[in-house]
């Protein structure tokens, strides 16, 4: 009976932990998409359900769909084949410049999707480095998509895996060989089970970014390849067929909610019981020759699949008389020609500031819904930590399009306020607050919450007291994501209407639809203070880096 | 925690506080132009390319105390769907960027109010599409027109090709890249053009001529101009090798104005003869809350002052006939005399089937 109260009050808590977090997703994101939906399905006030049979007969849809489909689980494949080895030899072996490497491999991930394609095509494409060597060109061909998604998420499987892997005990594997199994053998008996959960919630989220991939398609497709993303920005965006748009954002919807509850399963799996230690104890540099070559073909790769299309980029944003007009021009509004109404180099400070504004309303988001999710809990709070992952996986365009239609009468009359775009990247941004605090929250030992509970202290207290510190550092790698996840953020920014406060992605856009050299060399110059920025923040996360590994 | 450590996570955590705040601190400033003022301020909803000089748009402030925000609301296509969905409810008090690919698709869809703008003596008839009703204001001209690169002409001692019967010649094979009509504005303009010379049944005859001709096709201009094409400055980095570019009748002196240093003369030319005319409207917005604002924005558009700064702002022909082009363009741009055009509601009519036949023609 004493003990019952508590947990009334705790329950109580719990509820009122998640009012904030429920409202800001209700508001901001189901609110919207399901007004744009129901704009496409709804004529006459009558729900027309038939449009989906209509939709989905469409030969040219099914085009669309099996294209999705195959190029994702093919993104996958080769983003495991080519990652899983880099995850081993960054769990397991120690070697200088490891930390800035594992920061550097992260760039990528967090770079808007114009910046990407430009480099892929700087690359591979026409009059690109394999070009001017060998003659070779994969733009328009399926290859600079696949590879481009492999450059994206190289640092998924990395972290995912890698970080998992470098925690096992590999005494474990040690004691099966003393017990006389090959090293194929252990490995396969020991290591793969234990690892396995992690490689699946790597490829899902994978298969999750590449199955949603609409940039890159975008620019390195061609006419021929599109994917269900690409569809629904041609339908709403250029066509306004909100209908047949109404319809694929539904089968996208319903593809994403599937892969991220086989994910959240996957992951609950994760959490049990493996006897893990310090990642320090297991790395160590590398013996004999074959390991060398391993280590060696993985900074190769590294090097020529993640580092060369940034060096590309890099080098093209160095041009004119000292190597540096691009730079200076951006300093200038009259050069930058008029394309802005004030100097680019303005979109620095206005990424920096809506950034920082995202990553305070995903930290208080994220950081509340993931206390209350903390404790483990019913079907209802699982299904709700599923349901924050949602935004990742929904076209960027029906949710810019759904702010426009649903976000019209005050008091929430938002569609000029510069708080909107914060708020799209904010919604990108929670996930990965989650993702990052839930594992670390979920570690704190019970009990010394328990004793501080019993010694009196307010729930309030407790938090402050037991939680808080243990959780402060991955609140720091939370912040530091969420930040350099919303400065990448391209999507849902480009498609609110804003006042003329340009953010650098969309700068970088806005630059290279525009003829002449000096845009060109603007775009490159602006994108590469993108990129040092943030690999700056990353960076400065390695050092931080929590003991226990986020799940992205 | 070593305390190295232990003072990065400090600073760290601090900047980030510290800085969250003064974000905050600036946003809020951006807001209260907003607010307020309300009266005072009138909302300009826009496409991507929209541009003015401040000094101009000061000088608008300065005429009639109102102050222009502008809102750039994706591409032409998007921008004007976006107003659409908006409808009643709109972004903004006044429209500009709808041209007459789109303009029906607007006016249909009972998206502006009628209002006669001062000034419309100086604008010509010809460009005047909705003159009954005045639902909406011409505002600019711009010509699609296929670019060439000189150079590559020259030194093949080849003439350029003029019009579009010289493209499917086999003395231009393989050498035009187009963009997909689909996605992109230009690319739409350009199949405009042919249909505008060939008629509802001839132009997939010259399309089929086009293809066995090696016509190529990427999805956007972009792509097309600053890849594909060898006379650009980012074509020429890519090593494009594309001598033949759908772009505009302006895109040359462009090209002069963002080289460093300055060529004297522009490296690309236009064939006059495959020129599509867009025109560009303005209107004022059912249902906007500053109707005297945007009547007088609407008014500002057409005066000499927005007209001579637009060409260097926007690159396209001011509609006033007393504004004069800047040097640049009378120096490097094309006059192109007769550009092919088609009316709006033709457009409309036609531009998805056409657009369909198209793609199943040429990309598949």
């Amino acid at each position: 009976m004493v003990l019952a109260r508590p947990e009334v009050t705790c329950g109580a808590l719990r509820v009122g932990l998640m009012v904030l977090p429920v409202a800001f997703f209700a508001v901001f994101f189901a609110y919207p998409v399901a007004a744009i939906v129901g704009r496409g399905l709804k004529s006459d006030g009558i729900w027309q359900f038939g449009r989906l049979g209509e939709v989905l007969s469409r030969p040219d849809i099914l085009d669309v769909l099996w294209f999705t489909t195959w190029q994702a689980l093919a993104s996958t494949a080769l983003t495991l084949l080519i990652a899983l080895p880099g995850a081993y030899v960054f769990a397991r072996f120690d070697f200088p410049g490891k930390q800035v490497l594992r920061a550097v491999v992260t760039v990528p991930f967090v770079l808007p999707t114009v910046v990407v394609g430009t480099a892929f095509l700087a690359l591979v494409g026409r009059g690109g480095l394999t070009d001017e060597l060998w003659g070779l060109r994969l733009d328009t061909t399926v290859w600079a998509i696949l590879l481009a998604h492999v450059f994206f998420n190289y640092a998924v499987v990395i972290r995912t895996v890698g970080g998992l892997w470098s925690q096992l005990d590999p005494r474990q594997e040690e004691a099966a060989r003393v017990l006389g199994a090959s090293r194929f053998e252990a490995w396969r008996r020991v290591t793969l089970p234990a690892l396995a959960p992690a490689v699946a919630a790597a490829a899902l989220m994978v298969f999750l970014f590449t199955y949603t991939s609409f940039g890159v398609v975008q620019i390195l497709g061609g006419p021929a390849y599109t994917t269900l993303e690409a569809e629904i920005y041609r339908q709403t965006a250029q066509l306004l067929d909100l209908p047949t748009a109404a319809v694929l954002t539904l089968v996208q919807f319903v593809a994403v909610a599937a892969i991220l509850a086989v994910h959240a399963r996957t992951v609950r799996r994760r959490e049990t019981a493996l006897k893990l230690v310090d990642a320090a104890q297991t790395a160590r540099r590398p013996r004999g020759a074959g390991q060398w070559a391993l280590l060696g073909a993985v900074l190769l790769t590294v090097v020529l699949l993640l580092l060369l299309p940034l060096g590309v980029l890099v080098a093209r944003s160095f041009g004119g008389a000292d190597g540096l007009a691009y730079y200076r021009a951006l300093q200038d509004a009259g050069a930058g020609g008029g394309t802005f109404l004030v100097p680019p180099v303005e979109a620095i400070g206005n990424s920096l500031q809506y950034a920082l504004a995202a990553t305070g309303i995903a930290l208080l988001i994220g950081g509340l819904a993931a206390t209350a999710l903390t404790r483990r809990a019913g079907r209802l709070v699982r299904g709700f930590d599923a349901l924050l992952m949602l935004p990742l996986g929904v076209s960027a365009v029906t949710v810019g399009f759904g702010f426009l239609i649903a976000l019209d009468e005050p008091p929430l009359d938002l569609r000029s306020s510069w708080i909107l775009v914060p708020l799209a990247q904010a919604l990108v941004g929670v996930p990965f607050v989650i993702r990052t605090m839930l594992p670390v929250l979920r570690a704190v030992d019970a009990r010394l919450r328990e004793a501080a509970a019993v010694l009196g202290a307010s729930p309030w207290r407790v938090w402050r007291e037991v939680d808080l510190p243990l959780v402060r550092r991955a609140v720091l790698v939370a912040a530091g994501f969420a930040f350099a996840v919303s400065l990448g953020e391209f999507g849902a920014t480009v498609f609110i209407a804003r006042p003329d406060n340009p953010t650098l992605p969309v700068a970088v856009a806005r630059l290279l639809g525009r003829p002449g050299e000096l845009n060109y060399g603007q775009a490159m110059a602006l994108s590469t203070i993108l990129m040092a920025v943030c690999a700056v923040a990353l960076l400065l996360l390695e050092r931080i880096r929590t003991d226990r590994s986020g799940e992205l | 925690m070593s305390t190295t450590k232990k003072i990065t996570v400090g600073a760290l955590a601090a900047a980030l506080g510290v800085t969250t705040l003064t974000a905050c601190g600036g946003g809020a400033d951006k807001s209260s132009e907003g607010g307020g003022t309300e009266s005072k301020t009138v909302t300009l909803v826009s496409h991507d390319s929209f541009n003015a000089s401040p000094a101009v748009l000061k000088e608008f402030t300065r005429q009639t105390g109102y102050t222009v925000k502008v809102l750039k609301s994706g591409d032409a296509g998007e921008a004007v769907n976006k107003a659409i969905l908006t409808k009643g409810a709109p972004q903004g008090d006044v429209f500009f960027g709808v041209d007459n690919t789109l303009l029906s698709r607007a006016l249909d869809n009972g998206l502006f109010e009628p209002y006669e703008a001062k000034g419309l003596d100086r604008v010509p008839d010809s460009v005047e599409l909705d003159k009954g009703e005045h639902r909406v204001t011409p505002i600019d001209t711009g010509e699609i027109c296929v670019n060439y690169d000189k150079k590559f002409f020259a030194d093949r001692k080849l003439a350029p090709p003029q019009t579009f019967d010289d493209l499917a010649k086999p003395a231009y094979k393989n050498l035009l890249v187009v963009e997909n009509p689909e996605r992109s504005s230009p690319g739409l303009g350009f199949l405009l053009g042919t249909a505008a010379r060939y008629g509802d049944d001839g132009w997939q005859d010259y399309w089929k001529k086009l293809k066995a001709n090696g016509v190529k096709v990427v999805d956007s201009w972009e792509l097309a101009y600053n890849q594909e094409f060898s006379g650009s400055a980012g074509g020429k980095k890519a090593k494009g090798d594309r001598p033949l570019v759908v772009s505009y009748a302006s895109s040359p002196p462009v090209e002069v104005l963002y080289a460093q240093p300055q060529p004297k003369e522009a490296p690309t030319g236009v064939a006059t003869g495959t020129c599509f005319q867009q025109t560009e409207f303005a209107g004022l917005l059912t249902g906007a809350r500053n109707k005297d604002g945007g009547k007088a924005l609407i008014d500002f558009l057409i005066s000499k002052k927005f007209q001579e700064d637009m060409p260097l702002q926007m690159f396209v022909n001011p509609v006033a006939e007393d504004a004069e082009l800047p040097e640049l363009f009378t120096k490097h741009g094309a006059k192109v005399d007769k550009p092919y055009t088609l009316a709006p509601e033709k457009i409309a009519k036609n531009r998805d089937q056409w657009i369909q036949s198209w793609s199943s023609l040429v990309l598949r």
